[in-house]
């Protein structure tokens, strides 16, 4: 419990309450003492007029009607109901009239105004059992040494002060609960989130890729985090996952020549001991090695390319001429394969690229066409290269046996090679370097049958499409 | 994928010769001597080449750091310097770079584990004359050292280019055979004019795609022999004498008759 309570105190939202509860309450205190001191100085100006006016009426009416007259209207003011208090005292300080009873000793010695607060008693408050009174007065000397107070009870203002202040005691008691209660309540909300935030990213680094955090759909802030989160784990599990492939792949199709290659020096070791049969194997050692290398060396492009790291090099590249060398290149294999290869390419597309990768892309495409649609009557290539204002779309296709619908996804994975395709010379990455190209120049690879209503050799046309340049 | 990777010697059994540096004999001897160094820090390899390089017969030194392979690269002349990348203390470029700064001007080819596109630009900014990506083909790095060490004689100026009777003008770009016109495609002409210029040379397949094509990436497909032997067609269908040789395992060489 008690771990529970530190846990919470260390969270943002608790902090930042009792933040605001602690500057709230500083500011209620202050207001209150401000008010308070004012409405009291206030009252205290009151009292000091009423009773400046008083003492002036009583000296009018000694003047005029002597000492007995004084006494006789300080009586008659003192039993009026909520009446001031009035002393005659004899100069020694014994009290001849008024309506005061006892007195804190030593007041009746001063002259003047008296501002600090002083108790006294009424006539009958003893008997009544009410406490001691207190209050504020002006004492002046009469000419035949006797002494005249008036003065005023200062119980009220200072009991509104008390209740003010008590008011206020109360009310910030109140509010310290309350923000106890809601720290209690938001900082469980936010720990128990937080916990199942932390609950599920073990699971992940546990290994667990596929566990998400929890999302309520509520989008508060937690929810925004969670949700960039889990984003951020699904593009991590797709990554991990294309790793594993690669990996997985890797180890099938290196070790398979690797140990391929172990194999055929070791034969030659033990069965050969002529020297025309140590050539041979050498031969096809070295012809084993170099399709090895060129595997390698395709994997660690497309995984470059991938990772964007070519991005650098990028500029103007003009497509059409990259087009029309590569189709030219290709030229006299493709007849030599006994395939008809057309171009038809628009003049002056240029784009913003790389152009060793997009050649690189393009020879790949037409390489595929070749191998794979020479083998049929008529096989024809068209290299197409067509732009309009949004895309400039780079297609190779042919006639040959196509690639079914639902393995075009797959062929653009790293190694996937169908099975009609294995006997054929290959890493299993063509494609995939093209789908990186493309990917990296911003647009994507597209696959599609050249010709769907044709079931026998209905063709592929493998597309580049890329975003057009954007001329001002 | 077999087509450059048998070795053969000329018909002449050579049997301590090395395979790879055995395509490569019949020319080389014939020519004075070529120095050059090896700045390489994997020792193993570094000796695998100094044998190959010597049984090319060239001249060959080694240096197995930056900072040895810069003293030796500026206090000797040398033919070429084959320069590895990554080497310790001081690395390939900033050889390439301080030898260039200081006015030595001797070809230099990079050899790089990196090989991808943008390190190879980086390389030849750097001063590299040429650039070869581990792993390669001896026959390839010897054939591109041969053509860097030739190329102080090879004068970029000529205007005419002759093997036997096969004339090319570089000016008006016609290619006569015995004084008689062979029209060539511009492909084919670019294609003939290099392999001319470095007559006497093996040229590999991928310098001829870097320097025809100006591609710098293996097209997997032996389109290059296709279009060697359409060429061939054309300069040698009427005459006896062949003139473009193919030398197994390593390229083609333009060569007058022996």
């Amino acid at each position: 419990m008690w771990g529970r309570f530190r846990a919470m105190l260390g969270t943002t939202a608790v902090r930042l309450s009792a933040l605001y509860l602690a500057l709230f309450a500083i500011c209620a205190v202050v207001l209150v003492f401000y008010v308070t001191s004012l409405s009291e100085g206030l009252l205290r100006g009151q009292t000091e007029t009423a009773i400046h006016a008083e003492l002036r009426d009583i000296s009018r009416i000694y003047q005029v009607r002597g000492m007995a007259g004084m006494v006789r209207a300080i009586e008659r003011r003192s039993r009026q109901p909520g009446a001031n208090l009035y002393i005659i005292a004899a100069p020694q300080g014994q009290i001849i009239a008024g309506n005061v009873a006892s007195l804190q000793p030593g007041v009746l010695d001063r002259e003047g105004w008296i501002d600090t607060p002083f108790t006294y008693e009424r006539y009958g408050d003893a008997e009544e059992g009410e406490e001691t009174h207190r209050a504020m007065a002006r004492i002046v000397a009469l000419p035949n040494g006797m002494r005249l107070l008036v003065g005023r009870d200062v119980g009220e203002p200072e009991k509104f002060r008390g209740l003010v202040r008590h008011a206020l005691a109360r009310a910030l008691a109140i509010m310290f609960v309350g923000a106890l209660a809601i720290w209690f309540f938001v900082g469980r909300r936010a720990l128990k989130r937080i916990d199942h935030m932390s609950d599920a990213s073990r699971k992940i680094l546990a290994g667990d890729l596929s566990q998400r955090l929890p999302e309520d759909g509520s989008g508060d802030e937690f929810d925004r985090l969670s949700r960039s989160l889990n984003t951020l784990l699904g593009r991590i599990e797709r990554l991990n996952e294309g790793l594993r492939q690669v990996s997985d792949n890797i180890a099938h199709d290196l070790k398979t020549p690797l140990t391929r290659l172990r194999n055929r020096a070791e034969a030659a070791l033990v069965s050969t001991d002529d020297k025309e049969g140590y050539r041979q194997a050498l031969e096809e050692t070295i012809a084993e090695s170099d399709q090895l290398i060129r595997t390698f060396n395709a994997l660690l492009m497309i995984s470059r390319v991938e990772a964007g790291s070519s991005v650098a090099e990028m500029g103007e590249v003009d497509l059409s001429g990259l087009a029309a060398d590569a189709a030219e290149l290709y030229e006299p294999v493709a007849e030599e394969e006994g395939v008809t290869l057309t171009q038809n390419i628009a003049q002056g597309v240029t784009v913003k690229g790389n152009r060793e990768l997009l050649a690189q892309a393009l020879a790949n495409m037409i390489d595929n066409a070749v191998k794979y649609a020479g083998d049929g009557q008529d096989s024809r290539i068209t290299v197409t290269l067509a732009g309009d204002r949004q895309n400039v779309r780079l297609c190779v296709s042919d006639n040959g046996p196509g690639i079914p619908e639902d393995r075009r996804e797959d062929v653009i994975k790293r190694f996937v090679r169908l099975d009609e395709s294995r006997t054929k010379p290959g890493t299993g990455l063509g494609l995939s370097l093209v789908h990186a190209v493309a990917g990296l120049h911003g647009g994507a690879l597209e696959l599609a049958a050249t010709d769907s209503g044709n079931t026998e050799r209905p063709g592929l046309s493998a597309t580049i499409i890329l975003p057009a340049r954007v001329t001002s | 994928m077999t087509d450059h990777v048998s070795f053969q010697t000329d018909g002449s059994q050579q049997p301590a010769c090395m395979a790879e540096a055995c395509g490569e004999s019949g020319n080389t001897a014939k020519t004075d001597a070529m120095k050059i160094l090896i700045i390489e820090d994997d020792l193993e390899t570094a000796s695998y080449l100094l044998k190959a390089f010597r049984e090319a017969g060239m001249t060959v030194d080694h240096a197995s750091d930056g900072d040895s392979g810069f003293f030796l690269a500026s206090e000797n002349d040398y033919d070429v310097l084959v320069v590895d990348r990554m080497l310790p203390r001081r690395d390939g470029l900033s050889i390439i770079s301080g030898l260039r700064a200081s006015g030595d001007d001797t070809p230099a080819l990079i050899l790089s584990a990196l090989g991808q596109v943008d390190d190879r630009v980086t390389g030849l900014r750097a001063g590299g004359d040429d650039y070869l990506s581990k792993p390669y083909a001896f026959s390839e790095l010897l054939a591109r050292v041969e053509i860097l060490g030739r190329r102080k004689s090879v004068r970029e100026a000529d205007t005419q280019y002759r093997v036997g009777d096969l004339e090319l003008d570089r000016l008006s770009h016609e290619v006569k055979r015995a004084g008689k016109i062979i029209p060539l495609q511009p492909r084919e002409y670019r294609l003939l004019e290099y392999l001319m210029k470095n007559a006497g040379q093996v040229v590999t397949r991928t310098m001829l795609l870097e320097h025809v094509w100006d591609y710098h990436f293996d097209p997997q497909t032996n389109v290059i022999d296709v279009h060697i032997s359409r060429l061939r067609s054309k300069i040698e269908k009427d005459f006896d004498a062949p003139l473009l040789r193919t030398v197994r395992g390593a390229g083609y060489m333009m060569k007058a008759g022996d």
